[in-house]
């Protein structure tokens, strides 16, 4: 029985065992002078356990008598979540080399962190939910503040520790409420304690809880006022990694608490997810127009993302599902491409951030300044590029479940929001000349820049199987 | 007789004060780390009252797991709290304002 449950976490039992041995080798070994290894290490594993997850057969496992599972909705969610982090190491290692921050503290810490997303997406009950959460959530508190001599980066830090202790603190009130009302943690057994479709008071207060601290890891609104200053404060590969595995993994976490615990309660939570996803979608939209940083832009861009991303899961349905994870994984190769490009950006060997810089890099740079449009474009969801694709597989099953105002609404924030990626493409090609601005890129960014620009175009054609394995994703969350 | 709805109302009204204390306090970080703390411990309170009235072992199990992470999350605070300190030589809550927002 124990080895049949060690064999189906196994992957986030190597992932552990791999960020602790490393942890001693270079405590023990060379420090900082091993950094630059254990990223290509790290990314390594990250790439094998990806690959390790995604040929673990079409079936579904649980361990540890159900409060593991493991089957397609999981393995989707890992395989984007490692690659995606494995890719914003890579392309981190560059720019924290030239600022001196690479560290051997932070590959560690992102393998840590990716363990508790891992068991974020695989989760079967609240404790494993909760432990997942704080495994991801603690290494990300470390990582924000990973400047130690940034008063910006401390200061990100120690709003997102707080701030984060908080949502933490509300979940966990909503996971004590579930288990008194539903008498276990189980999702399982949270799932048999509806009927007629409504849960009862308790369970339902726990449940706005629960969702309110979920709410919270996705930054949607009203819980993303943390998302500007820590995108803004933290060092930009860092930034990264924030706007794109825990993005994923905790979308991941929201729809198999909501599908899995609370899935016979749909008309419960369906209209606090659309009012979240309105919301998010507006505020994203508006509030990114007068921003003059952009990573304090990018931060409100994914705020209305996510917003997107939630109407997926308010339409409550099999295809709703397929349609979020479809969107998900989208919105993290345009923000690798996107990142890759922001974290490169310098003037004389220091890091600029503000928009108007980018003045006229259409001419310096031509090859990168069209892959940024491509990208752009793609956020903003300009067809023929892949961000329009997946705008339009959430409008649609907004539209087929009955939200038709909420689709309406997506395509009106879609439009306002459009506004300001169009903006930076015209500083890029149109604008006044800025002060200069250099890219230096080594070869994994300029990949991850020009291929995820690429794939916005080519993907088109079938999507790279990503509509396939979502889809399966989808039947098997709601089986 | 103590009934359940006692224990629930205490663990409420613990909650609600650390709610309060964050954000409601406006002199130094130190506290915010003790509404934290507060927060997780009537979530305790919460548990360990459902685990005796249900008889169900698994909310004591569920305490220590939060027990322990409330420890790792305090040091991790103390810990960024520090580096803070270095940067700013203050711990007030008005001073953690670098970024607007």
């Amino acid at each position: 029985m124990i080895s049949a449950d060690i064999h189906t976490i196994l992957p986030e039992i190597l992932l552990a065992a791999y960020a602790m041995a490393a942890l001693l080798a270079a405590v023990y070994g060379g420090k900082d002078r091993l950094a630059g290894a254990l990223t290509w290490a790290s990314a390594a594993v990250m790439a094998l356990l990806a690959v390790m997850v995604a040929s673990g057969g079409p079936g579904a496992a649980s361990a540890f008598g159900g409060s593991f599972v493991v089957d397609a909705y999981g393995r989707f969610a890992k395989v984007a979540v490692l690659l995606a982090a494995a890719l914003v190491l890579l392309m981190g290692q560059g720019p924290l080399e030239r600022r001196g921050l690479l560290r051997f503290e932070y590959p560690v810490l992102v393998a840590l962190s990716v363990v508790g997303m891992m068991v974020m997406v695989s989760a079967g009950d609240l404790m494993v939910l909760y432990m997942g959460l704080e495994l991801q959530s603690l290494a990300l508190y470390v990582v924000a503040a990973m400047n130690r001599n940034s008063e910006r980066s401390t200061e990100a830090g120690l709003k997102y520790f707080v701030l984060g202790a908080l949502s933490s603190g509300l979940l966990l009130y909503g996971a004590s409420l579930a288990y008194g009302y539903a008498g276990t943690t189980l999702f399982s057994g949270i799932l048999g304690a509806a009927n007629d479709g409504h849960v009862g008071l308790g369970l339902l207060v726990g449940l706005a809880f629960i969702i309110a601290g979920l709410t919270f890891k996705v930054s949607a609104v009203p819980f993303h006022m943390w998302t500007p200053d820590v995108y803004e404060g933290a060092p930009t590969p860092v930034t990264a990694f924030f706007a794109t595995a825990p993005k994923l993994a905790a979308m991941g976490l929201l729809g198999r608490v909501l599908f899995d615990a609370f899935g016979q309660a749909v008309g419960d939570w369906r209209q606090i997810i659309a009012l979240l996803s309105l919301l998010s979608m507006f505020l994203g939209a508006v509030a990114a127009i007068g921003q003059t940083n952009i990573k304090r832009l990018m931060a409100y861009s994914s705020i209305a993302h996510m917003g997107y991303a939630l109407m997926g899961l308010a339409a409550g349905s099999e295809q709703g599902v397929q349609a979020m994870l479809i969107y998900m994984a989208i919105y993290l190769t345009m923000n690798i491409g996107s990142f890759a490009f922001i974290m490169a950006m310098e003037r004389d060997g220091k890091p600029v951030t503000d928009i108007a810089s980018l003045g006229l890099y259409g001419k310096a740079e031509p090859l990168k300044a069209y892959a940024l449009l491509a990208l752009m474009f793609s956020l903003a969801g300009v067809p023929p590029f892949m961000g329009f694709f997946a705008k339009f597989a959430v409008l649609k099953v907004a539209m087929l479940s009955g939200l038709a105002w909420l689709a309406l609404a997506g395509v009106i924030a879609s439009v306002i929001g459009a506004f300001y990626y169009l903006r930076i493409v015209y500083i890029m090609f149109f604008g006044e000349e800025g002060e200069g601005l250099e890219t230096p890129m080594g070869p994994v960014a300029w990949l991850a820049l020009v291929g995820s620009a690429a794939v916005m175009l080519l993907g088109v054609v079938n999507m790279f199987g990503v509509e396939g394995a979502a889809a399966a994703a989808a039947q098997a969350l709601l089986r | 007789m103590v009934g359940l709805e006692h224990y629930l109302s205490l663990a409420a009204g613990l909650f609600v004060i650390g709610i309060f204390g964050l954000f409601l306090n406006r002199k130094n970080v130190i506290i915010l780390l003790m509404s934290v703390e507060l927060m997780l411990l009537s979530v305790n309170i919460n548990l360990i009252a459902f685990s005796r009235f249900l008889g169900d072992s698994v909310g004591q199990v569920f305490t220590l797991f939060v027990l322990t992470v409330a420890a790792a999350e305090a040091s991790i605070g103390l810990a960024i709290l520090v580096s803070f300190f270095r940067n700013r030589g203050s711990i007030d809550v008005e001073d953690v304002n670098v970024m607007k927002g």
